[in-house]
């Protein structure tokens, strides 16, 4: 079994947990002898993992034809891909693309962000499809959150092979409901055309059903799962500067994360003892908007701001918290509590975030419920016999969660459909 | 002759409020009257009332020859004094037909007879204070809570006075044997044992009015021809079970109250009786000895006590609530002393047991808290406002001993004043008589 699978971030280089999920999901399925997986992104870096499958670089797909010689292709795409294939999937070019601006290769340019043109990019993303689907043998297509939606379908055309979405957040979520029309229609007709759909939690399978009108036996749940952590990082220590117990929200600090429940929390608590640190890790639109509160609650001196964290600064921080919160409105997975989990710290979710469904060993409040939030972080500081639990127990869970068996889920879904 | 011995439970924990760390300190009450009373209402409108006048009846229609046991915890009993006396005066009527006996329990329900026995002893005594107060009986049966019941517990009841118990006849101890006998404990041997044999006693209160088993409906005389076919050397078929059986775990429309009704008549037909534990006990000999080192309980499979202290949860608030219980027993507040005993019934531990994440149960249905984490905060946040409250009560610089001692001393000297206050006035009376004496010699 090969599958085309289309997706946009792609490890070491990634923005968000897109690219983390996309990475343990076709290594979870790599484990199974007969699957082969060619996966489309954007823009490669070269130091991307492809010991397990083969990436393809939107950006080094010709759409127009250049003469170029086998040296020039040798040096310039030798650090991504066999060059030979540049050549393959010129043969494969299936209009004229002169009006666009490529570059001398006959490619276009990616970012491989969230830039501000992201409607053009995903449409580039689309012509290119157009020629890799041409190229290369496959069985299935998999197509990774809306911005390849289109492109899936297109691939759908040129070959007449079945295609997969996997919904791993929808735009109700991001938005808190108030959904942008465009993408929603981008979303939509990707969901009503495609041939199955994996969302990763019931949570998001519900939005599927309800606000995209899909029949219910076209849309499964395969939750996610974590990666084990790398001994480098199991190697990392506590950084204990402050004897206070550290309280930390980790993400990205927007509306969907609901940070502002967090800093609530974090009042109602501090009313209470002083003997407690809260921080909050991580950017986003809504940051400053988080620090004009704090200092307007009047609780500064004991709430931290430590910006964007990238890498092995992520685990370090979770290494030094005590209690890690993720107050989010609408969270299709989160998979940051696994993470915060597998480093011994007890989690506090919220009910309305997709790993709610298969966590037991964590403490769930709903979103909104500042008072449960803060009873829940200052039982966890307090009571110890709570922290062993949830430590212990948690590990233990959490260590079970593993990619492969999301990966036979997964397969079982491609068989029904080939 | 082969005898049938009834046994019921009652009890209902005071449940708690909603109990946030913002209330320690500020707030110290701790329960949830609302629901404790629509709960204790609806039990008793669905199972107590009509089960205490169907028991009547029965006693009534066979002259006393049908009898059972009971047993309601002092916590219950509370509870149904404020909401549900009307509970309470059927049962002093069936006390009064002299064929209901009344055992003995821990007054809280709780788990004390596990860590201090000092707690145990004394909350089984304020138990049969109450059950002599409201039902003027004297039990002579010893019932722990939940069954629980070692070779350690039975040495404690048997230094308490009590030379007869009841427990579960759980397959780890008893393997081979069989149930319906009288045992008694090995290494004491002065305590007589009647254990519960988990299958008849099931047969009523789990599957009574179960679908899918195969022995669906349950009849009467079904029911009695099972325990008429066991060999004749089987005598005694102790059936225990939560009295809310009859109503509310089994509701009415599944015909358990037909059942039960019908159940005496057959019994009779076939030549089986009913009995009292004691009664049993007093004339039955022992047939053997049972050794239970570890202690055993009537719930799940294992019959063990992971159901209330199987998590560290559930062991870390445990620990936390007994560290105070000498400093509780100084103590002379009446309103701390209430708050003690509610606070040591087993239910808060259940309520934060873990087990059903990895057997598959479901969550209790009998928990008031939506995950046993819940039940763990908000029990501890509780306890934390109750030990401040404890410690309140004498400065926390004097350890227990010296306090014993200090406060044996101020009960001590107003003895003392008073015994040399009388000695005083008894010199001061003679010294006046010889004074009297005196000026009329002159």
């Amino acid at each position: 079994m090969r599958a085309l699978m289309l997706g946009w971030e792609f490890p070491p280089h990634i923005l968000g947990g897109l690219g983390t999920a996309s990475y343990g999901l076709t290594k979870g399925m790599a484990k199974q002898e007969d699957m082969e997986i060619l996966f489309v992104i954007p823009k490669p870096w070269g130091d991307e993992d492809q010991s397990f499958l083969k990436i393809i670089g939107c950006n080094n797909t010709p759409i127009v034809w250049r003469d170029v010689s086998w040296e020039t292709a040798k040096e310039r795409l030798e650090k991504y891909m066999n060059p030979e294939e540049y050549f393959w999937m010129r043969d494969n070019i299936y209009a004229d693309f002169n009006y666009m601006t490529t570059n001398d290769l006959g490619c276009l340019e990616f970012s491989g962000r969230y830039p501000n043109n992201i409607l053009e990019e995903t449409n580039n993303y689309s012509i290119v499809t157009g020629v890799i689907a041409r190229t290369y043998k496959y069985d299935i297509i998999h197509a990774h959150d809306w911005l390849t939606y289109s492109s899936g379908l297109h691939a759908k055309s040129v070959s007449g092979k079945p295609l997969v979405i996997h919904v791993h957040a929808t735009e109700f979520d991001r938005s808190r409901g108030k959904p942008n029309p465009i993408v929603y229609g981008i979303e939509k007709n990707g969901m009503d055309h495609c041939d199955h759909i994996i969302c990763v939690s019931n949570l998001t399978r519900k939005t599927v059903i309800e606000n995209y009108n899909q029949p219910e036996w076209k849309v499964s749940t395969v939750h996610n799962a974590v990666e084990p952590l790398s001994p480098e990082i199991e190697a990392i220590e506590r950084i204990s500067g402050v004897k206070e117990k550290v309280i930390t929200f980790l993400g990205r600090i927007t509306m969907q994360k609901g940070p502002e429940f967090f800093v609530d929390a974090a009042t109602q608590v501090l009313k209470r003892t002083k003997h407690i640190r809260f921080v909050m890790a991580g950017s986003g639109d809504m940051m400053n908007q988080m620090i004009r509160l704090v200092a307007d609650r009047g609780i500064a001196d004991r709430f931290h701001f430590t910006g964007f964290l990238r890498g092995e600064q992520v685990y370090e921080m979770l290494k030094s918290s005590d209690v890690y919160v993720m107050p989010s409105v609408s969270e299709p997975f989160g998979i940051s509590p696994l993470e915060a989990m597998q480093c011994n710290v007890p989690s506090i979710i919220s009910y309305q975030s997709g790993c709610a469904e298969i966590l037991n060993n964590v403490i769930k409040t709903n979103y909104w419920d500042v008072d449960a939030m803060a009873d829940a972080m200052y039982s966890i500081c307090t009571y110890p016999g709570m922290a062993e639990f949830l430590k212990e127990e948690g590990k233990r869970e959490v260590d079970n969660i593993v990619w492969e068996d999301a990966g036979k889920k997964v397969r079982a879904i491609y068989d029904s459909l080939v | 002759m082969k005898t049938i011995c009834f046994y019921f439970q009652i009890h209902q924990p005071y449940r708690l409020k909603r109990y946030r760390f913002f209330n320690i300190g500020r707030d110290h009450y701790y329960y949830d009257d609302y629901s404790n009373e629509d709960i204790i209402q609806q039990i008793a409108a669905r199972s107590f009332i009509p089960a205490n006048r169907m028991l009547l009846d029965l006693i009534n229609a066979y002259k006393g020859k049908f009898k059972f046991a009971l047993s309601v915890s002092g916590v219950a009993l509370d509870q149904m004094e404020i909401y549900t006396p009307e509970v309470i005066d059927g049962l002093k009527e069936l006390s009064r037909t002299g064929a209901v006996e009344f055992l003995a329990e821990t007054y809280s329900h709780s788990l004390s007879s596990l860590i201090d026995p000092i707690e145990f002893q004394s909350q089984v005594q304020q138990q049969t204070q109450k059950i002599k107060l409201l039902f003027d009986q004297e039990p002579k049966v010893l019932r722990n809570t939940e069954m629980i019941y070692s070779d350690d517990i039975a040495e404690m009841a048997y230094n308490m006075g009590y030379t007869k118990m009841i427990s579960e006849g759980a397959k780890v101890i008893l393997s081979w044997r069989s149930p319906n006998y009288v045992y008694k404990s090995e290494n004491q041997p002065n305590m007589k044992l009647l254990l519960r044999n988990s299958q008849f006693s099931d047969d009523i209160s789990l599957r009574f009015s179960d679908y899918t088993w195969k022995e669906y409906p349950l009849t009467a005389e079904k029911y009695i021809s099972w325990i008429a076919a066991t060999s004749p050397q089987e005598e005694v078929f102790n059936i225990f079970m939560n009295y809310e059986t009859f109503g509310n775990l089994q509701p009415s429309h599944s015909g358990i109250f037909e059942f039960m009704k019908a159940l005496p008549k057959f019994a009779f037909d076939r030549g089986i009786e009913f009995s009292t534990p004691s009664q049993i006990m007093d004339t039955h000999k022992p047939v053997g000895t049972v050794s239970v080192p570890l202690p055993i309980s009537w719930s799940d499979e294992e019959r063990d006590l992971s159901r209330w202290l199987g998590n560290k949860l559930q062991k870390s608030a445990f620990n936390t609530l007994y560290e105070v219980s000498e400093r509780v027993r100084l103590a002379n507040d009446r309103r701390l002393k209430k708050d003690w005993q509610y606070l040591q019934s087993s239910d808060h531990f259940y309520y934060m047991s873990t087990k059903h994440f990895y057997d598959g149960s479901m969550h209790s249905k009998f928990s008031p808290y939506q995950s046993p984490y819940d039940a763990f905060n908000n029990y501890m946040n509780v306890l934390s406002d109750f030990i401040d409250r404890v410690k309140a009560q004498f400065p926390d610089s004097v350890d227990n001993e010296e306090l014993n001692s200090l406060l044996t001393t101020i009960h001590n000297q107003e003895r003392e004043i008073k015994k040399l206050q009388s000695e005083l006035k008894k010199v001061l009376t003679e010294n006046e008589e010889k004074l009297v004496e005196k000026t009329s010699r002159k």
